[in-house]
């Protein structure tokens, strides 16, 4: 049997209840570092890490737990940001509104290129959610409302649900990390119900699964569509922080990030992707003076990961410390 | 013909035929090594690239020209290939096929971060070769040599590869490796070595198509970047791994291409993933592929 993807980090056999202690005490120590760390260290810098650790916890949903690579992501986080500021800047929308918006719109395309692709597996499915996310890419930069190569600029934070002003920035910030929680405890809620055992059960065995009277093509689309719509949550978020959506966070190399970012950090963890994706753009914040290096250093990355280190940083202490991470 | 002008029509079937070549080159390497390593080569591009910039050193620094650049070039990248495969692939077959890719992808994203580094964005020029400099007027259009020549030869390497392994005694083994590499190398054949040179046969002809394309596109560090992912789409249209099917399916697309830039040109960048989705509804195995 081949090994599949995310199967090196497969809990060790505790007790669920056990298992859910410790990620509890994971949470509330990952809560408690994020809430504390905008008083030392430059927020918007933070708020870029919380929505690619968002990001990144929505793709690990579907490598991690369903074992689909999908090397188009980076359309999910992209259209939402051009809904989202599309949304905020031209028809005036409140930020909550122009989030859920952009998160409504990606899990809509989500529908759509998930339905074309889940039915093939593996290479296959990579290939093919690539191509599908190269489409939509050169729709947006030919569509008008995307303004092209010079994206969608100076958008307003204004004010969320009418009381908190986002133009503040640490109030922005933890509304930013409001939504990452959210976000990160609805990926959890879903991987730990019987939905998430079911995926589980896909992954390893699906001739298995389909004779016990489970459709795959349904727990899949619906894993699928789940992630497509928190990744554009994460995108609508960033194109708020940032007041900007651009091509760059449509484009395949956005999608070779977020692989990267959740294979860091460990695929199939659950605090895996937070961590790669805080260690990446730490990398990213502390080489980008250096150019084109930055995409030597991220290949390079990618390759010892697949070599030496396919457990992750997250996977590797789990099993260093003997516990599910 | 429908109010275009056939010299129109005419130039951008001809620019379409020459995608298509590049095309069918390309999605021909990858059918190759998907065929038997059963990994999708993203670094493909990048050695595609790294051919077209193995013609410029040979020129700048060996003075030699086009005609050893040919011959030269693909053999390089595909040594390289070969060490890669060697070093790193090799560790990789007991696993998810997926790592495979990533790896590669790793690869490329390292391989095209050192030329940009080293040589910008922008591009290098390469000279048509003298004898093939000029054209023909054909009356409804006129022909450079040089372009005539590409499809020609493209044309030569992809049915000569076809023959290959559709009709020798290597190319049975290839198959027959393709279909069940334990058995195969239980009679005694080195299916590893042999992968090892089927990779860098599809990373020489990556490389080939590279040298081609010098003289057309300029040598440009980010020349494979968007367009293996063109070929990719291609791949999954034609059916993954297969040898006949990427041929065709190559050189027809680039015609599809091209007309849609007379017809409707907005379209033009798009129209392949267009049909990929359609082919994927209709028959999700691809036009040639076989049922998995």
């Amino acid at each position: 049997m081949m090994a599949a993807v995310g199967e090196y980090v497969e809990a060790p056999a505790v007790p669920a209840a056990v298992t859910q202690r410790h990620q509890a005490v994971g949470f509330a120590v990952m809560v408690a570092f994020f809430s504390v760390m905008p008083f030392f260290v430059y927020p918007i810098f933070l708020m870029k890490a919380l929505c690619f650790a968002l990001f990144a916890c929505a793709f690990n949903l579907l490598i991690g737990y369903v074992g689909l690579l999908s090397f188009g992501h980076a359309v999910f986080l992209g259209s939402a940001g051009y809904v989202s500021a599309h949304t905020a800047k031209v028809w005036g929308w409140p930020p909550e509104l122009a989030i859920l918006g952009g998160a409504v719109v990606a899990g809509a395309l989500g529908v759509a290129i998930g339905f074309l692709s889940i039915r093939s597996k593996g290479i296959y499915f990579a290939n093919i959610t690539l191509a599908l996310a190269q489409m939509v890419y050169f729709f947006c930069v030919q569509a008008k409302f995307t303004g092209g190569e010079d994206g969608i600029q100076a958008v307003p934070r204004g004010m969320m649900f009418g009381l908190f002003d986002l133009r503040n920035s640490l109030t922005l910030y933890f509304v930013v990390l409001a939504i990452f929680a959210g976000g990160f405890l609805l990926t959890y809620r879903a991987i730990h119900s019987p939905f998430g055992q079911v995926l589980k059960a896909i992954r390893e065995n699906e001739p298995r699964a389909v004779s016990l009277g489970y459709r795959p093509e349904h727990y899949k689309l619906i894993a699928f569509v789940l992630s497509a719509t928190l990744s554009g949550l994460a995108g609508g978020t960033k194109a708020i922080v940032f007041q900007l959506a651009s091509l760059a966070d449509v484009h395949w190399t956005m999608s070779g990030e977020v692989v990267l970012m959740t294979l860091l950090g460990g695929l199939g963890t659950v605090f895996g992707p937070v961590v790669g994706a805080l260690t990446l753009v730490m990398l990213e914040h502390y080489l980008v003076q250096l150019g084109a290096w930055v995409t030597i250093i991220q290949g390079a990355i990618f390759v010892v990961c697949v070599l030496t280190f396919r457990r992750g940083i997250v996977g590797e202490l789990a099993r260093a410390l003997k516990k599910p991470l | 013909m429908f109010g275009i002008p056939p010299q129109a029509l005419f130039g951008q079937l001809l620019i379409g035929l020459i995608n298509g070549s590049f095309y069918a080159l390309l999605s021909l390497g990858l059918a190759v090594i998907f065929g038997l390593l059963n990994i999708i080569n993203f670094a493909h591009g990048a050695q595609y690239m790294m051919g077209a910039f193995a013609a410029y050193f040979l020129l700048q620094y060996a003075g030699l020209g086009y005609g050893w650049a040919l011959l030269i070039a693909p053999v390089i990248i595909g040594l390289l290939g070969m060490a890669l495969e060697r070093v790193t692939l090799k560790r990789l077959y007991h696993l998810d096929h997926l790592y495979g890719l990533l790896l590669t992808f790793g690869v490329a994203l390292i391989i095209q971060g050192v030329f940009r580094y080293e040589f910008g964005s922008s591009g290098l020029p390469y000279p048509i070769p003298r004898a093939l400099e000029g054209g023909k007027n054909l009356g409804f259009m006129f022909l450079p040599n040089y372009r005539a020549w590409v499809i020609v030869l493209s044309l030569v390497v992809c049915f000569g590869t076809w023959l290959v392994i559709e009709r020798t005694r290597l190319g049975a083994y290839l198959r027959a490796a393709t279909e069940n590499p334990t058995l195969v190398r239980a009679f005694g054949i080195n299916v590893p070595r042999m992968i090892t040179l089927t990779y860098g046969f599809g990373v020489g002809l990556a490389a080939l198509a590279g040298v081609l394309a010098a003289p057309i596109y300029q040598v440009n560090p980010l020349m494979g970047g968007d367009l293996i992912i063109v070929v990719f789409a291609v791949v999954v249209i034609g059916g993954m791994g297969s040898i006949l099917g990427s041929i065709i399916t190559g050189f027809t697309l680039g015609l599809v291409e091209g007309l849609t830039k007379v017809f409707y040109p907005e379209a033009s960048n798009t129209v392949i993933f267009v049909i990929m989705a359609i082919v994927l509804l209709v028959r999700p195995t691809g036009l040639f592929g076989r049922a998995s």
